[in-house]
């Protein structure tokens, strides 16, 4: 049966009454995440919104056990779990390293390529906002081209991103899917197969965020909806190696076009004043990055 | 007693801190190669390989992943085990304030080594005593067997009050140099060193978050009892490693029923009982300072030795005591506190402080990044600084020895 | 009575409901729901709840008819941006009059 809105498992493990801001993409994210993971999970969380999300001592808003880690060790802590459950001889519990963008294409990048390479049995979720969001919106190297942070706060940011996932590629791990919180089934069943998979994998989450990107929060859901449509995001998934579009990037892929791009960043305060070059190279990008997905596909 | 039917075994440093890994039962290893600790892992590494040692052994990309591993292993029950050296050190310095914040019974063994830059691979302390303010107990073993048997102390004085320890040892002298080590009996060791019992499990049964983000101020939780706030936690930290000296000696004396050895506790000495002249330090270079005790006494002074084993906690009382009868105490350290003196020697003072009979205390910096130190000079820096006091009435500057700037 | 009391020695946090107090009053306006153009109502049976997918805060019950739980909801109008019939709408807090 596929997955619906109608027969998503009405259990929450996120707890109402949280310090996330309103409209948060990652909240979004988080809710399904934790569904499919049936509370039987650990996870390792960096410094990060998450952090924010989960709460403040002594007590939490989240049904899963969870340890806060320093910010470049989420992949290392996560290994550490999977080498002490091991060592007790309990298998039976998924591990989930979780950090945001800056916690896993910068700081973090280290320590993720390093379990990677051993095959680390552990799911590693990026939600990526694109920004050090946590600390008050700085550039990271998920940070698109154009888009204006408290650190590129004039001209906006002069390169492109960072393509974490063909990162994690290159490590062969077992499983590999981009989500969006506007698409939760989707992202939903990700997470199942990754839980069903071995070793390493690691799913990556574009998660709007209201303030840091500076749109209304109503609009959250509808922005995750047009990254997509844009080509901004494309939502994919690759099982040991065999690459597939899935969801509405499928659907684009095989009835239809993608929308302009500007039709994705007019509707947010981060890109105003985009130069028109930037612009240009900005679709050029997406341009260039969806033809060779299509090829993939 | 047990020791009589142990088998003896002539080992560098490095095996001793190894096998006392093995013995101890570590559960989850991680560390990452650096000279001159790695014979340590390479060794363990082997352990687990040949099926002698049922282990995780994780092969990191870093130090600071591997305290991270052992870390986290901690928080779901494991007993984790790491090791490392001077630069490596001070890469896992944000995870030695993490464990110890998160009153983890880590043990790492610390080969001590000199710090970059530049470059220099030889022994000195440095390493260790610039992370002394982590949270960690920290003790200094003098020889190889100390080595072995202070790391399974170390998991029972760790398990026991929730601080992470650092077992040191010097590089190259004690790491790379043989002597004979008597192997204690594993059924032995299982007896003195129960299982770990964490103070808080990850386990989704009945989900917690660890290390959260903590206030200043104490909160309420949902039932209304008032917990911590930052402070309150740094405090019980403090608490714990001030108070845990007891526990320290207690070990070391059930130690010794058990196996016939023990190490002196918090600290040990040598000739001290008249001892109107002290030389003090850690690590092997008290054990030599033996030496220029004898040669000095043989030359009609009144010379003994304190032997620091035990840095953090500082063993204040037993140091005011051991020095009450003496009248100059040289202290001699491996490393230095840039634009003050080495920190054996300021802690000494500190300690001395509050002391009715205080000694004059000469501070000398000495085997840094390697330079040999020769028992000559050490007896002459003693007939230096007796000379000094008799015919100077200002303080001694700390002196460098063998320093030929 | 001291912080001791709690047994904690180091931070050590259990999950709880308004871990950030009642969020609810975070809210600059509120989701006001005509139910007679909700869909599960008018179909009189489980369709549709976007609402109840898209709620970042897990306050909305995917009951027929849906509850939002408004001591925590923060206000955020995805459930009146997402739903397909209109029937939620953002009503300012100030302007709000209890019927």
């Amino acid at each position: 049966m596929e997955t619906s809105v109608l027969n998503l498992p009405e259990r929450e493990y996120l707890l109402p009454g949280n310090r996330t801001c309103a409209g948060c993409g990652l909240s979004i994210a988080y809710r399904y995440i934790l569904k499919a993971l049936e509370g039987n999970a650990i996870v390792a969380v960096p410094a990060s919104c998450l952090t924010v999300l989960h709460g403040m001592y002594p007590t939490t808003s989240v049904l899963i056990p969870c340890v806060n880690v320093a910010f470049p060790s989420t992949a290392a802590s996560a290994s550490g779990l999977v080498a002490g459950l091991k060592a007790l001889g309990r298998t039976d519990i998924t591990v989930v390293g979780f950090a945001g963008d800056g916690g896993t294409h910068d700081i973090g990048i280290q320590a993720l390529s390093g379990a990677a390479e051993r095959g680390a049995d552990f799911i590693y979720i990026c939600y990526d906002n694109e920004a050090y969001m946590n600390t008050g919106t700085q550039r990271s190297s998920s940070t698109p081209l154009g888009a204006k942070t408290a650190t590129t706060p004039v001209l906006g940011k002069q390169q492109h991103l960072k393509d974490m996932p063909r990162i994690m590629e290159a490590h062969s791990v077992s499983y590999i899917a981009t989500a969006c919180p506007s698409y939760p089934a989707d992202l939903y069943d990700k997470m199942r197969k990754a839980k069903t998979k071995k070793g390493t994998r690691y799913i990556h989450i574009s998660t709007p965020c209201p303030p840091g990107w500076i749109f209304p929060t109503k609009d959250t859901v509808k922005m995750g909806r047009l990254a997509v449509e844009t080509g901004m995001v494309t939502l994919y998934e690759m099982e040991d190696g065999v690459f597939r579009l899935t969801g509405r990037s499928r659907s684009v892929a095989e009835r239809g076009k993608l929308k302009p791009v500007g039709d994705y960043i007019k509707l947010q305060g981060r890109f105003a004043g985009i130069s028109a070059d930037n612009l240009k190279e900005l679709q050029t990008w997406v341009n260039s990055r969806w033809a060779g997905y299509l090829k993939r596909a | 007693m047990a020791g009589k039917k142990t088998e003896s075994l002539i080992i560098t440093g490095n095996q001793a801190a190894a096998i006392g890994a093995k013995m101890s039962r570590v559960q989850v290893i991680a560390a990452y190669p650096i000279t001159p600790q790695s014979p340590v892992t390479e060794g363990l590494s082997q352990f687990v390989e040949m099926g002698e040692l049922k282990a995780e052994y994780v092969t990191v990309e870093s130090e600071h992943s591997a305290l991270s591993v052992c870390i986290t292993a901690s928080t779901v029950g494991a007993r984790a085990f790491t090791a490392t050296s001077a630069n490596g050190l001070a890469y896992m310095c944000e995870q030695l304030h993490w464990a110890a914040g998160a009153r983890l019974p880590l043990v790492l063994a610390c080969v001590n080594r000199a710090m970059a830059a530049p470059w220099n691979i030889l022994n000195d302390q440095q390493d260790a005593m610039s992370q002394r303010d982590t949270g960690w107990i920290q003790i200094y073993a003098r020889d190889n067997q100390e080595i072995l048997d202070s790391i399974i102390q170390a998991y029972k004085i760790a398990e026991t009050v929730y601080v992470p320890v650092m077992v040191c040892y010097d590089g190259y002298i004690l790491s790379h140099t043989v002597m004979p080590v008597e192997i204690p009996r594993q059924k032995d060791v299982d007896r003195f060193l129960p299982r770990y019992k964490p103070h808080t499990i990850l386990d989704p049964s009945d989900p917690r978050n660890l290390n959260q983000v903590t206030l200043a101020n104490p909160r309420l939780n949902s039932i209304g009892s008032l917990c911590h706030g930052y402070m309150e936690l740094r405090y019980l930290l403090q608490e714990a490693i001030e108070g845990c000296s007891e526990t320290i000696v207690a070990v070391d004396r059930e130690f010794g029923e058990t196996f016939g050895r023990s190490w002196g506790g918090m600290t040990w000495s040598y000739r001290l009982e008249d001892a109107d002249l002290i030389l003090m330090a850690a690590g092997s270079l008290a054990t030599q300072a033996t030496v220029a005790a004898d040669e000095l006494r043989a030359q009609g002074y009144r010379a003994g030795v304190l032997g620091l084993r035990v840095y953090r906690p500082f063993p204040k009382q037993d140091l005011i005591e051991a020095t009450s009868k003496a009248g100059l105490v040289l202290v001699f350290d491996k490393s230095i506190s840039y634009g003050n003196e080495g920190p054996i020697c300021s802690d000494l003072k500190s300690a001395l402080y509050r002391s009715k009979s205080r000694p004059v205390v000469h501070g000398y910096i000495c085997g840094l990044g390697g330079r040999d130190i020769k028992v000559r000079e050490l007896t002459e820096a003693a007939i230096r600084s007796l000379l000094w006091v008799r015919e100077t009435e200002s303080a001694k500057p700390t002196e460098w020895l063998n320093c030929q700037i | 009575m001291g912080t001791r009391d709690c047994k904690h020695i180091s931070a050590m946090a259990s999950p709880s409901i308004g871990e950030a107090g009642r969020t609810g009053e975070w809210r600059t306006s509120r989701p006001v729901i005509d139910h007679s153009r909700c869909i599960p109502v008018r179909k009189n049976k489980p369709s549709c709840f976007l609402c109840w997918l898209y709620c970042p805060e897990a306050v909305i019950k995917r009951d027929i008819p849906i509850q939002i739980d408004l001591t925590y909801c923060k206000g955020c109008g995805i459930c009146a941006e997402e739903c397909p019939s209109g029937a939620i709408t953002m009503v300012a807090e100030n302007d709000y009059v209890e019927r």
